[in-house]
């Protein structure tokens, strides 16, 4: 940084607050130049001849090439899966439960390994995917390991069986996670597996079907092929599935929910969100900015239960926006590499081009912007942290999820004015709520139409917690006992 | 001379009213000798609409109430049927079931009512957890209703169908527009007239007569609708219902399996269905003695 930056609070960061570079080794990753598809326990040249790169979103260069999976590609793999169920839904519960602690040991004995790749991947903070995209994933196969032969004390009066083979398609903004949320509860119920990783982030779902290779699960078990949205479509439609498992945009789980609208799948779907994160007046203020900034930019801000919708009780207003922009320019936006960076690279170029035309709308529907003035690097894929003040519940900013490190700002008067605003909209993924008042918090959080509730915190996670929407963020729940559900029959 | 008997004009059920169909469209009901016995209002999208708005603006009350004043009502509600058993018996008997099923359908409906009410204040602990997460929170799960649910009920029962389908989501807090079966519809019209003096709230349950041909894909594409649920078995209306799905994100449940009858037909998991689960964190501060044993 060249400027000297003062703040309105008066704390020059520069000189105070400097950090020396701190990047994370990357020499003793292992990575290919090219993936093949992981079918029926080997990786497999893909039917469709065809590679794309996946490309470092912080540096613009190409990582690796991965396979294109065709719809033969995608036949294969389900018949695999197919081929693998009878065994693996006979397999004593027990040892099924065994197998999955397997892979939880492996991930996080290369917990290392899959941090890195995540960050070079996908483009988070070093700081994230080490601290909590690759434990919780290792986590969430520890959970339902131990789930496989309780299955019968999760479903009172009932005797659950699995469904048969889940397709399964994930985004790319908690690459492994979204794997591990996926996949573990699919195998602890004894169903097998047909997974796509996004077509940006496939790296780290690589790396885990190497740990899957490696934990000697029974071949066919777990497929996990790469592609973009043809391939995604070819999963969806394939016949011999049963169970479509996806997370992504409102939009294409619309599109999922009617593709499969004459056949006997199951669906869960984990949509958008755009969720109010609300300050009230007598609320810890200091701790509610860390819970807004936690909200918004963590993940840079690539996060369906991001608080992206901030209500300030007016008698608050101007000292938590004050607050905001003095924490928003102590953000260290660059290297997601560095240990401490705050906020790392945007996914990729479409979704910077899409988070730049949103900024361009709230700008022309005339909310106040405002950005924090650090330095961004030159190459890769990067934006300021961005707030629009004074935005209005009909502003498309409001009411559509950008999906990055934009936060908008409405004021409130009243506790019925707040709940109002907060409900209306057509996502109810996530809330967050900021009160030193018990009762208040028990009132709002049983009026908010929404699947998760922080109150007084903000993302947090845990695979005994269960996570998914109401309205049109999706139906169904990953994560605690909750998320057995979606992949049994009772 | 004799008694020229009063004939009852059949009407459907919005918000606690009797409204006709605004429609002004009827459809003949007839007897086995193929007598007509009444005019059934064919009810419209306008008709279903409004049934929607009712059910929406009764939401906020009903899935607010106590869960232990639900079960009293639920309770009201077996104890009117109950007290009008010999109208619906002669109904059902009028629509061409024998005394011996007809008895039973009713005997069986009540019962089932009883049922969910029990249910009112339980299956949220059934259906909750508190969840032992690895940092200092206090974190639980626990279902809340859907919303507005609409409902295409069985088309072979007239009573206990629509009893079996309108029970588990009401006792869940939500709200819902049922259709009811078309060429059985006069219990329907007559089990309105006992939610009426149950003390259920208006708008909670909203009930059509008509046809299912006609209705479905409104019943699946209005925007204000959370929860389709389906008890026919026509494939072409289920796949219409579930593409419409699509359009805000229905969830749709299809029953076309269910056999009345059966216990099996009833179950806290019928509830579960038009439930959404919430999860609440909170921090739970860790200063000074918090890891005392004491």
């Amino acid at each position: 940084m060249s400027k000297k930056l003062e703040t309105k609070a008066g704390l020059d960061f520069v000189t105070d607050w400097a950090y020396a570079p701190s990047p994370e080794d990357t020499k003793h990753i292992k990575l290919e130049k090219q993936y093949d598809l992981f079918i029926d326990g080997k990786f497999v040249k893909p039917n469709s001849k065809k590679y794309f790169d996946t490309v470092n979103p912080a540096t613009e260069q190409k990582i690796a090439e991965v396979a294109e999976a065709d719809e033969k590609d995608v036949d294969k793999a389900v018949k695999a899966a197919r081929k693998a169920f009878g065994k693996w839904s006979k397999t004593s519960a027990k040892e099924r439960g065994k197998y999955i602690y397997r892979i939880a040991r492996l991930m996080q004995e290369r917990a290392r390994e899959f941090s890195i790749i995540e960050t070079m991947d996908g483009g988070k903070p070093i700081r994230e995917s080490r601290d909590i995209d690759v434990p919780l994933a290792a986590n969430h196969f520890f959970y339902n390991a131990g789930w496989a032969d309780k299955l019968e004390y999760a479903f009172p009066n009932r005797n659950p069986q699995p469904l048969g083979v889940a397709g399964q398609i994930i985004p790319w903004n908690f690459p492994l996670l979204m794997a591990a949320w996926k996949i573990a509860p699919a195998l602890a119920t004894g169903n097998t597996v047909v997974i796509k990783p996004a077509e940006t982030t496939p790296l780290t779902a690589l790396k885990l079907a190497e740990v899957i290779r490696d934990s000697g699960l029974p071949d066919g078990v777990v497929n996990i092929i790469t592609g973009a949205g043809k391939t995604g479509a070819a999963i969806v439609n394939h016949p011999d599935v049963n169970k479509i498992a996806f997370t992504g945009s409102t939009d294409v789980g619309k599109l999922i929910q009617k593709a499969i609208a004459g056949t006997d799948k199951k669906l869960t779907l984990e949509l958008g969100g755009k969720a109010a994160n609300i300050i009230f007046e007598d609320a810890p203020l200091d701790q509610a900015v860390e819970g807004i900034i936690n909200g918004i930019f963590f993940n840079q801000g690539h996060v369906c239960c991001a608080g992206s919708r901030l209500f300030v009780q007016e008698g608050v207003a101007d000292i938590v926006i004050r607050k905001l922009k003095d924490r928003m320019e102590s953000l260290i936006v660059g290297d997601p590499l560095d240990k401490n960076t705050d906020i790392g690279a945007i996914n990729s170029k479409e979704q910077l081009g899409k988070i730049q035309e949103y900024i361009k709308i709230g700008k022309n529907e005339g909310a106040e912007f405002h950005q924090s003035s650090c330095a961004i690097p030159g190459k890769g894929y990067f934006c300021r942290p961005t707030l629009f003040l004074n935005a209005s519940q009909s502003h498309r900013i409001v009411q559509e999820e950008i999906f990055g490190p934009v936060l908008t700002v409405q004021t409130f008067r009243t506790i019925e004015e707040v709940i109002e605003k907060a409900n209306n909209i057509p996502y109810g993924l996530s809330a967050g709520i900021w009160t030193d008042k018990g009762s208040k918090i028990f009132n709002l959080s049983g009026k908010m139409r929404a699947g998760v509730v922080w109150a007084n915190t903000y993302n947090k996670f845990d695979p005994t917690s269960p996570f998914g929407g109401y309205k049109e963020s999706g139906f169904g729940r990953e994560g605690g006992l909750h998320g057995l559900l979606p992949y049994v029959k009772l | 001379m004799e008694r020229l008997e009063i004939l009852k004009t059949y009407k459907i059920y919005i918000g606690g009213q009797f409204p006709r169909t605004e429609s002004g469209r009827f459809y003949p009901l007839k007897n086995k000798k193929g007598d007509v016995i009444a005019n059934i209002c064919l009810s419209s999208r306008k008709d279903f609409r409004n049934a929607v708005v009712a059910a929406r603006g009764a939401f906020g009350g009903w899935s607010s109430r106590a869960a232990f004043n639900r079960s009293q009502i639920l309770y009201r509600i077996a104890e009117m049927l109950e007290g009008r058993k010999e109208q619906f018996f002669s109904e059902l008997v009028t629509q061409g079931l024998t005394a011996k099923t007809a008895q039973e359908e009713v005997t069986l409906s009540v019962d089932r009512l009883v049922y969910y009410a029990g249910w009112c204040d339980k299956y949220q602990a059934i259906l909750s957890s508190v969840n032992p997460v690895a940092s200092s929170h206090f974190n639980f799960s626990m279902p809340e209703p859907t919303g507005i649910v609409a409902i295409i009920a069985p088309e072979e029962s007239s009573l206990l169908g629509l009893v079996t389908a309108i029970a588990p989501i009401i006792a869940g807090g939500n709200t819902c527009v049922v259709l009811a079966s078309e060429s059985k519809p006069l219990c329907a019209v007559t089990f309105a007239e006992v939610l009426n003096s149950s003390d259920l709230p208006g708008g909670v349950v909203n009930i059509l007569t008509g046809n299912s041909a006609e209705l479905h894909s409104h019943f699946s594409s209005h925007m204000d609708v959370n929860a389709v649920t389906y008890f026919r078995k026509d494939k072409k209306e289920i796949t219409t219902i579930r593409e419409n799905a699509a359009l805000n994100v229905k969830r749709i449940f299809v029953y076309d399996n269910l056999e009345l009858v059966s216990d099996k037909a009833q179950s806290p998991y019928l509830i579960f269905d038009a439930q959404e689960i919430k999860t609440t964190w909170h921090p739970i501060e860790n200063i000074g003695s918090a890891k005392a044993g004491y």
